[in-house]
């Protein structure tokens, strides 16, 4: 898929001026509440009108305001999930499901419904009206009903944000499941940097107040502590894929193959070897040694390559690039250490991690998203 | 039980206020969506006209149809003349003044109602492929339905006890446009009619009554549905 956009609008006191381009299939599109992205989305979707501008998806334009064109948009074949479930009240949740069929190009067929309601999980719910859904049934069955009018592109506007932490904790799993089951391309609007790095961790654009101010890898956004709003100085970092190779239930960790070292994370919920997963490892997180202590609790003991140094935007630390396995990977120490230990580009040094700083940030990672 | 004049009394009654909300119906949907969802000038304007025959002593509209519709009035002699409709001292002039002074009542359940549908629906089923008017049908009138009711309920009750209006424009013509009301209060003006105007005051019971118990019947099936 393709996305190329380029549109200004003014929505009172607010200015959207945003510039995007990408071939990417999964987009995350992240910013602070209020930055602009939940715009952004409903500019795609034809829900807003910009000002001037174009957009295109796939090839297609749906808005140029030089050619006057702007596809309504119930023509733009887009799935959109809003942060809530907007079900139909009057219908039950088959009805709801099906509504997309009437008006798609090519209907789903029977095997394909049951399809959806099987990876969404939501067969008990056929028959249920949408009053009687807790807000993750009902959010998953939003979802389904998009997917069932066969969009050529899914748009997920803060889907989880609405939930508890409960309910989020049990809808993220099916999202997850989109990237991994379908070949839909995905937009995926967030402010919280762990869905990000969970859902769209291969690509980014960021959005601040109006403006699109970083797009490209995940992994480099996330070596930018300064444009990851509050949380940036404890979550910037690096995001290491990783092979799962051994559940060690007894120990209650598990073993995963970075190249030929060894990566140790509290034990992971599926039991599968061999798919690559994402590890997000904080800068903060990692402890930099000449040499590896003989009896240290910390696990991950990693041969790295000091590759670059930088000071830290606030000029309290040094941020140390290195190379694991032909991976990157960042640590941040203070200003004090990297001389005392005579740093430099090109040295060999131990990169230490305590297993359970990685407790949350080992993540299966499901095809494509 | 009820003689034959009484029978066609009631069944003129029904004929009358039944013609006068199924005309008012769609214009009243018009009206009521402008109203829920227009930002145009022209609301406020449109609300208080809608409004007026709420406020406005029945004969006034009355009288102000007959100088408008009536055979030379402005519209209604051209009316006459080209299509030849006519609504004075006719029982659509019954219907029409029952239509007009009942279409305050329409409006506003369904304006209500459509003033509490969440505009999210709306957005998420353009976003499904639904084009506008498949919005409308498909999601719009059938959450507005409860309220689409009550109008009707409302109006269809306020058209068939319409009197002061009528009586001005349409006249109170035996077989033609004597309503319930009018007949009951011919009956009550001639000595030893009270039996037959007590007779036809049940009966205005028993219809707005069954009229008012139907449509709670048929709101509750709905809502049972959507809660």
């Amino acid at each position: 898929m393709s996305l190329d956009l380029d549109i200004s609008l003014r929505q009172g006191a607010f200015k959207l001026q945003a510039t995007l381009a990408s071939d990417e299939r999964v987009i995350g599109l992240f910013g602070p509440s209020g930055a602009g992205k939940s715009s952004l989305l409903r500019v795609i979707a034809g829900l807003a009108r910009p000002d001037a501008g174009h957009v295109r998806i796939n090839g297609r334009d749906v808005f140029d305001s030089r050619h006057a064109v702007n596809t309504p948009t119930h023509r733009r074949r887009l799935g959109v999930v809003f942060q809530q479930p907007r079900l139909f009240a009057h219908l039950n949740v088959t009805h709801n499901l099906t509504y997309g069929r009437w008006f798609a190009r090519k209907r789903a067929s029977r095997a394909r419904f049951d399809h959806v309601v099987e990876m969404l999980d939501i067969g008990a719910l056929l028959t249920r009206r949408t009053a009687a859904l807790s807000g993750g049934e009902a959010q998953r069955v939003a979802i389904g009903r998009a997917l069932l009018s066969e969009p050529d592109m899914l748009l997920l506007d803060e889907p989880l944000a609405a939930l508890d932490v409960a309910r989020r904790a049990e809808v993220l799993p099916y999202i997850e499941r989109l990237g991994a089951e379908t070949e839909l391309p995905i937009v995926f609007v967030t402010h919280q940097l762990d869905e990000l790095l969970r859902l769209a961790n291969r690509y980014v654009a960021a959005v601040d107040d109006g403006r699109v101010v970083f797009a490209g890898p995940t992994a480099d956004f996330l070596a930018r502590p300064e444009l990851l709003g509050d949380t940036g100085y404890h979550e910037a970092g690096t995001l290491l894929r990783a092979r799962p190779i051994a559940h060690q239930a007894v120990d209650g960790l598990s073993v995963l193959a970075l190249g030929d070292q060894r990566l140790y994370v509290p034990q992971l919920d599926a039991n599968n070897t061999g798919d690559e997963i994402t590890v997000h490892v904080r800068a903060l997180d990692v402890i930099l040694a000449r040499e590896v202590p003989a009896d240290m609790s910390a696990l991950n003991r990693l041969a790295a390559r000091i590759t670059g140094m930088t000071e830290t935007a606030d000029g309290q630390g040094v941020e140390v690039r290195l190379d694991v396995a032909g991976q990157r990977l960042d640590a941040r120490i203070t200003r004090f250490s990297a001389p005392a230990m005579r740093l430099a580009p090109g040295d060999t040094v131990t990169a230490i991690i305590k297993s359970l700083a990685l407790a949350e940030q080992a993540w299966q990672r499901l095809g494509g998203l | 039980m009820l003689d034959a004049t009484q029978l066609e009394v009631v069944q003129l009654s029904l004929k009358v206020a039944g013609t006068a909300v199924a005309f008012s119906l769609p214009l009243a949907l018009a009206v009521a969506w402008f109203l829920a969802r227009s930002t145009s000038r022209w609301r406020m304007i449109v609300d208080a006209l809608v409004h007026l025959p709420l406020v406005l002593p029945p004969v006034v509209t009355g009288y102000l149809l007959l100088v408008v519709l009536g055979r030379r009035g402005l519209i209604g002699g051209w009316l006459a003349e080209h299509l030849g409709i006519v609504f004075a001292f006719h029982w659509t002039g019954a219907a029409l003044a029952g239509a007009i002074m009942g279409f305050p009542l329409m409006v506003r359940p369904i304006r209500l109602s459509l003033e509490a549908i969440d505009a999210g629906s709306e957005a998420a089923a353009a976003t499904l492929g639904a084009a506008p008017v498949m919005v409308w049908l498909t999601v719009t009138l059938p959450l507005a339905l409860p309220g689409v009711l009550a109008g009707l309920v409302l109006a269809f009750a306020r058209a068939l006890g319409e009197f002061g209006a009528t009586i001005t424009f349409a006249a109170n013509i035996p077989g033609e446009t004597r309503t319930l009301p009018l007949a009951i209060y011919s009956f009550i003006q001639v000595p030893g009619g009270e039996s037959q105007a007590a007779q036809l005051i049940v009966v205005s019971i028993a219809v707005s009554l069954s009229a008012l118990v139907l449509a709670e019947w048929v709101a509750r099936r709905i809502r049972r549905r959507q809660t």
